[in-house]
């Protein structure tokens, strides 16, 4: 593992033995190691830092059929200004949205340094023709996405077609950010590629996809769409974090980390943050390495920001609802 | 200075209210000691005095030896089965609603962090009085007869490193099989037991019943050689559990127990979960700061992984956090006191004289109390004494192996045989190297996972008989 394997060809049997190579994962241990670090007690200034941490590292998302202009201007206007009454609130990371309102959130947010991320290749459950997931793909760079959120196609993980999925993630990521090696690069949109952890069931699987997802050259790994139960565990983010380490030291790029679905309170994101911290290293304790995809987060975050802040709880009325 | 810095979090000490001075518990009155002898208890931590605590001399012995006889043979083992079972109930949980009372005090007294006292030993003392309280009636269907009688009295001694849970082993399967019993706390440790001995006036325990005895060796010696006593159950180092066999073997009918050191090897193949593995190894010996009888002190490593395994825990144990017990977020607390430090300072003196390579993290160590960094020992073969004698303390050593058999062989290779810890991805791998160890416990791809329906104890010089489990009955059945 000692040459970036992720700029050279790989072939379906060398890359299903590498996979099948790599260390196990233990469940048993694996969950148990998740929850002694949910046990990690965060006060004081230690909580400060993380609520601010957290709040931008957000990708404000909004994924539903009835999106319309007026919610996507919305949780812009929120992602600029989370908290109308505290300027000292960071702004978040990104909006995530659907391709076709991605030109609208782009012209919201424009000049704020806040991305555009987009879902596509048939989001959430990429069932079509690669022809018709290059094409999504283009169209959000098109309308204006700096991030494009690719599903992966988990039948074909599933039946050990490794080489399909290596090809497709290989495939959007030249639409997306140009050839493998170019990462990082300005101008270059960046790639996360969801590997929907929730159909993908075991934590060696979760191993193997995070694996190939970055050897066809992801920048970021992202856990679910949202739309499977369960979506973000800390089990399941635990090992995407130490594929990620283990990536960095064999192959020299570092990859981020994006839990997505189901983190809805400021116990729940700093629980990551700890998990990120002892697992990976401080190195991805930033919004270029790790994100929360999530919508209702946001606004404990600022309750509970605002509590750290006033010693008082205000009611939900007190924060808005985007 | 780091990102995200995890600011002081301490557990409260207000639960706890600390006395100046504790009396022996005998017959279920405080009373002082005979000859008025006191000692002082102190936090590892800071080396702040807690209390100061009777020392029990031969008189005290022998009055609480009369009234543990006297209740025996009037309430506690002509008590309908029933009730004795009620009165557990009620111990176990009196425990729960004063665990997080118990497990401040467990950490001031012994310096084990409270993350460990509070999710791992108190839990497990409930748990042990539950688990024995259901057995309290039941006896007849352990496998020991249809009426198993009580041995009479039972003479405890028991360790530093878990005080209250050692206590839990000791008393519940005696209380639940009809015996009486004399325990002695060690005496760096006697706070927990001085305050189960409230609990067993506030579960309105029958007097005589449970009596507790600090003091250190000598009280120690009285205890388990009083004429007295039907039992001994001793828990701590194997050179004072061959002088009590030897001081017991003289006596006909006396049931002796003994629970004493250990050298397990925790054994990684190369097919193993890597990163639950390390997981393991770090549980195994730095758990309780390694004062654990079956602590995975020798990592055994199979070769072709060797330089993966030392990476990742090296990686591993500089996330580690050493210091204030009472800060919820400590992984690493006080040693126990400064004979133990010193002689772990001694054994890693020698460890290195001896040419094995000596590594510990970065690592920061109090200037108050006593303290022993984290410390891994590479290059170790059979032949160094850090590998064959027990160091009870935070440090490791590294072995490597080449095949199944090499591992079984280099394993059981010990004077000791307390547990072992078999990580591999095969199923069969297990199953062959379980039945090849010679040790009590074998742990497959985990590490220090207690239980009270599992029996628990050793081979050759751990010690003989079991404790917990159906297994852990016969201890104090007339058998």
């Amino acid at each position: 593992m000692s040459a970036p394997a992720d700029t050279r060809t790989i072939t379906g049997s060398s890359l299903r033995e590498f996979l099948h190579g790599l260390p196990s994962v233990d469940q048993v241990g694996a969950e148990a190691r998740a929850a002694m670090l949910s046990s990690r007690s965060i006060k004081t200034t230690a909580k400060q830092w993380a609520l601010d941490a957290a709040i931008s590292m957000i990708d404000l998302t909004t994924l539903e059929g009835q999106d319309t202009p007026g919610k996507v201007r919305a949780i812009c206007a929120k992602a600029k200004r989370p908290d109308p009454a505290d300027p000292t609130a960071p702004q978040v990371a990104a909006v995530c949205v659907y391709p076709d309102l991605a030109h609208l959130a782009a012209a919201e947010v424009k000049g704020t340094g806040i991305h555009v991320a987009s879902v596509a290749t048939a989001f959430p459950s990429g069932r079509t023709s690669l022809e018709v997931k290059l094409a999504d793909a283009t169209y959000a760079i098109e309308s204006g996405a700096d991030e494009v959120d690719m599903v992966i196609d988990r039948g074909a993980f599933l039946a050990g077609d490794y080489q399909l999925v290596y090809d497709e993630i290989a495939a959007v990521r030249e639409v997306v950010a140009g050839p493998a090696g170019t990462a990082g690069q300005v101008g270059r949109a960046h790639l996360k590629v969801i590997l929907e952890t929730g159909e993908l069931v075991t934590l060696d699987n979760v191993r193997r996809a995070s694996w190939l997802a970055m050897l066809a050259g992801a920048d970021f790994i992202k856990t679910s769409t949202g739309k499977v139960a369960p979506a973000a565990t800390l089990p399941v983010t635990l090992v995407m974090l130490e594929a990620v380490r283990d990536f960095l030291a064999a192959h020299g790029r570092q990859v981020g980390v994006k839990p997505a679905g189901g983190i809805r309170t400021a116990k729940d994101a700093i629980r990551y943050l700890v998990l990120v911290n002892e697992t990976a290293g401080e190195d991805w304790l930033d919004p270029r390495w790790f994100r929360f995809g999530a919508s209702s987060l946001l606004n404990d975050l600022l309750m509970q920001r605002t509590k750290l802040a006033t010693g008082r709880y205000s009611g939900s009325d007190y924060f808005t609802l985007d | 200075m780091p990102k995200f810095e995890y600011a002081p979090a301490p557990e409260s000490r207000a639960i706890v209210s600390l006395r100046e001075s504790y009396g022996l518990f005998i017959n279920g009155q405080f009373t002082p000691s005979a000859d008025g002898r006191a000692f002082k208890t102190i936090s590892p931590a800071t080396e702040e005095v807690l209390a100061e605590v009777a020392e029990a001399g031969p008189a005290d012995v022998d009055r609480a030896v009369t009234a543990a006889r006297t209740a025996y043979e009037r309430t506690w083992s002509v008590l309908p089965p029933k009730e004795r079972g009620k009165y557990l109930f009620r111990i176990a949980r009196i425990i729960q609603e004063r665990a997080r009372e118990l497990a401040v005090l467990e950490s001031l007294d012994n310096g084990k962090p409270i993350r460990e006292s509070r999710d791992v030993d108190i839990p497990l003392v409930a748990a042990h009085f539950f688990y024995h309280a259901g057995w309290a009636d039941k006896l007849e269907h352990a496998g020991y007869g249809p009426a198993p009688r009580p041995l009479g009295v039972a003479a405890q001694v028991i360790p530093w490193n878990f005080p209250l849970l050692m206590l839990a082993w000791k008393i519940a399967p005696a209380l639940a099989c009809g015996n009486t019993v004399v325990l002695k706390p060690a005496e760096t440790t006697p706070l927990t037991a001085l305050t189960f001995a409230e609990i067993c006036r506030q579960a309105d325990l029958p007097p005589g019943a449970v009596n507790i005895l600090t003091g250190a060796g000598e009280t120690g010696r009285a205890l388990v050689t009083h004429p007295g006593v039907d039992k001994v159950a001793f828990t701590g180092s194997t050179e004072v559990g061959k002088e009590i066999a030897r001081s017991c073997a003289a006596v006909p009918g006396k049931k002796v127990t003994l629970e004493l050191g250990g050298k397990a090897a925790n054994i990684v193949f190369e097919d193993a979960p890597v990163d639950q593995a390390v997981e393991g190894i770090v549980n195994g010996i730095f758990f309780n700061q390694g004062h654990v009888c079956c602590a995975g002190s020798r990592l055994l490593v199979q070769e072709s992984v060797y330089d993966q395994v030392v990476a990742s825990l090296q990686r591993r144990l500089a996330t580690l956090r050493l210091g204030d017990p009472l800060d919820k977020n400590t992984d690493v607390g006080a040693i126990n006191s400064a004979a133990q430090l010193a002689r772990i300072r001694e054994l890693s003196e020698v460890g290195e004289a001896e040419g094995a390579q000596r590594w510990s993290p970065p690592c920061e160590l109090p200037v108050k109390g006593f303290w022993f960094p984290p410390t891994v020992f590479t290059g170790v073969s059979q032949a160094h004494r850090i590998a064959r004698e027990e160091i009870f303390g935070p440090v490791l050593s590294v072995l490597t192996f080449r095949t199944p058999a090499e591992a079984v062989e280099k394993a059981n290779n010990t004077p000791y045989g307390l547990s072992a810890g078999v990580w591999t991805d095969k199923g069969s791998r297990i199953l062959w190297m379980a039945s090849r160890l010679r040790a009590g416990v074998v742990w497959a791809n985990t590490f220090n996972k207690f239980d009270p329906s599992s029996p628990f104890g050793g081979y050759k010089e751990s010690g003989y008989g079991r404790e917990g489990g159906r297994h852990g009955l016969e201890a104090y059945l007339d058998v």
